[in-house]
């Protein structure tokens, strides 16, 4: 555990000096304020705007903050050969990337933070505070989550400028998969059919993290849901980092 | 005592993209390292020598064979605890500093903070980068990246170090340095297992070596043995006689008056040229055999 904590540590460290990361935040923040110019540019509903553009900047800027340094986090050590000595040291392969995965996490927990507390900082403001924006963003948070996962597990085999493709395609995929279905029920013969089905069922729903709807419009949130969140991101991050643990077991470093 | 390190019947290969033909890179490669010896793994570019230490230290998988570090297979993460790798060209983390990186190694093996500290501090200086500690890497030139490769391959106070090309990127004074490092290892009872193309190097410090040529060892033994009786040529001084009128003369090296000092190339030749400077009445001054160095050795192996 204390290597894996060793990694993650250092993980986080490397991110944080890397210049990629302010400018995503900078972006964010600046974002964010740029919503109340939004909100005066439009007939009422200034805290719908508010609040809308504020979550979807957590998330949208996350989501690149996870991929573009998620994609690099493995592939990169191999191909700047840094990962010799490290796995030359007392530690499996599955830890070093289980780290790797911690110290991203730990990143992007500091980044969503600082997003959230400016977020509210404006809401306060503006007196538009409310706490399920908070469940909201726990639950962007749990997306970027798996995102990462699927990340790293791209960078576990693959250059980063494809990792990055199939990062980000995965994001869009995963924010679509209600057409799967919806095609599913459309489509002619029964062999597109069962290929919808399995592609509904094998790509990530990404939509169980989105209540942002929900909580900018006043609407009912299931109380069960953050709980399915939860053990869809179990179940679902922990197959990927498995998967990502698997490949980078079995890979040469040429 | 059993062998630190045990190489048996390795065979390595690679696909060139898309091509189903298999190209060699190692062939049935079987050798072993003794506790406490100096073992120099010696070959050109291309020889196979990086692929067979990457293969060592499971950065690569073999096709067939087998290696066993310390009694035990080379895949184990305990056995990593008694070992210290410094790999070709290092390149290492460059938003670290000196410290932070020696530190971050530290927290691999699970040192406590205080042991930490005080071997960032012991190998810095040791490796002469001890003013460089707060310096992040990327403002490290290559000579001291690889000094710092070396002082985290030290780290854990290793049984068994392997190094892969040490001197490379190193100035005389560096490659010295480096030198005595080694030896020093050698005399705390450590064994060390290192590649390299410099040969000057390897005669100095080794007590065996391994020479590879296109994936397969060619000789390995004691420097000794190796260069052992064989001499490469000979170095007859005479004068009194034109040496263009005699036999058995490979080279003249020089003349000075009446003096010459030729090579013969075997001793059948030397022989002769010997039998006539003196059967034509002239002087001899000396006839000295001249050993092959290890470049000789090095160059016919490599060739055959």
């Amino acid at each position: 555990m204390s290597r894996i904590w060793a990694i993650a540590a250092n993980t986080f460290r490397e991110a944080i000096r890397d210049r990629i990361l302010y400018l995503l935040l900078v972006f964010a923040l600046l974002f964010m304020g740029f919503s109340q110019i939004l909100s005066m540019l439009t007939v009422g509903g200034e805290e719908k705007i508010i609040k809308d553009v504020g979550l979807a900047s957590i998330s949208l800027f996350g989501v690149l903050t996870s991929v573009f340094i998620g994609v690099a986090l493995v592939s990169k050590e191999i191909e700047r050969r840094t990962i010799y000595t490290i796995v030359s040291k007392p530690i499996h392969r599955h830890e070093f990337l289980l780290g790797k995965y911690c110290g991203l996490v730990l990143t992007l927990f500091v980044n969503t933070s600082v997003m959230t507390a400016w977020f509210y900082l404006i809401l306060l403001l503006k007196g538009f505070a409310d706490p399920r924006l908070l469940l909201a963003i726990a639950l962007i948070f749990m997306e970027l989550l798996l995102i990462t996962a699927f990340a790293i597990l791209f960078s576990s085999f693959s250059t980063p400028i494809l990792s990055t493709l199939f990062s980000l395609s995965l994001y869009l995929v995963g924010h679509l998969t209600w057409s799967i279905h919806l095609l599913e029920e459309r489509v002619k013969g029964s062999g597109a059919r069962e290929v919808c089905r399995f592609l509904y069922f094998a790509l990530p729903n990404l939509e169980i993290f989105n209540i942002k709807t929900e909580v900018v419009h006043q609407l009912p949130i299931p109380a069960t849901l953050p709980l399915w969140a939860l053990v869809y991101l179990a179940g679902y991050g922990g197959a990927v980092l498995s998967a990502a643990c698997f490949i980078l077991r079995r890979r040469d470093f040429t | 005592m059993a062998p630190v390190l045990e190489v048996s019947h390795l065979a390595r290969s690679y696909r060139a993209n898309l091509s189903l033909k298999k190209y060699w890179i190692l062939r049935d490669l079987s050798f072993s390292v003794e506790p406490g010896e100096i073992f120099g793994f010696i070959g050109p570019n291309g020889a196979g020598k990086t692929t067979t230490i990457k293969l060592i230290m499971d950065l690569v998988r073999p096709d067939s064979g087998s290696i066993r570090i310390l009694g035990e297979p080379h895949q184990s993460v305990a056995v990593k605890k008694r070992l210290g790798f410094l790999p070709e060209n290092p390149y290492f983390y460059d938003y670290l500093t000196a410290e932070e990186f020696l530190d971050f190694y530290g927290r691999l093996f699970g040192f406590s903070r205080e042991v930490r500290r005080s071997r960032t501090t012991t190998l810095l200086e040791r490796v002469g980068l001890a003013n460089r500690r707060d310096r992040q890497l990327r403002k490290f030139s290559k000579g001291m990246l690889q000094r710092l490769g070396l002082a985290q391959a030290l780290l854990n106070e290793p049984e068994f170090v392997i190094l892969d090309e040490p001197m490379s990127g190193l100035d005389p004074v560096g490659r010295r340095e480096v030198r005595d490092i080694i030896l020093s290892l050698k005399a705390a009872g450590r064994t060390v297992f290192f590649s390299t193309h410099i040969l000057s190097d390897t005669e100095l410090i080794c007590d065996r070596v391994g020479i590879l040529s296109k994936g397969e060892l060619k000789a390995v033994g004691r420097v000794s043995d190796l260069l052992g009786h064989q001499v490469a040529h000979w170095e007859v001084a005479f004068s009194g006689i034109d040496p263009i009128t005699l036999p058995g003369i490979s080279a003249v090296v020089s003349r000075e008056g009446s003096e010459t000092l030729a090579t013969s190339r075997d001793e059948e030749s030397m022989k002769a040229l010997v039998r006539a400077v003196l059967e034509r009445g002239g002087s001899l001054h000396s006839v000295i055999p001249q050993r092959a160095s290890l470049e000789d050795i090095f160059l016919r192996e490599i060739r055959r």
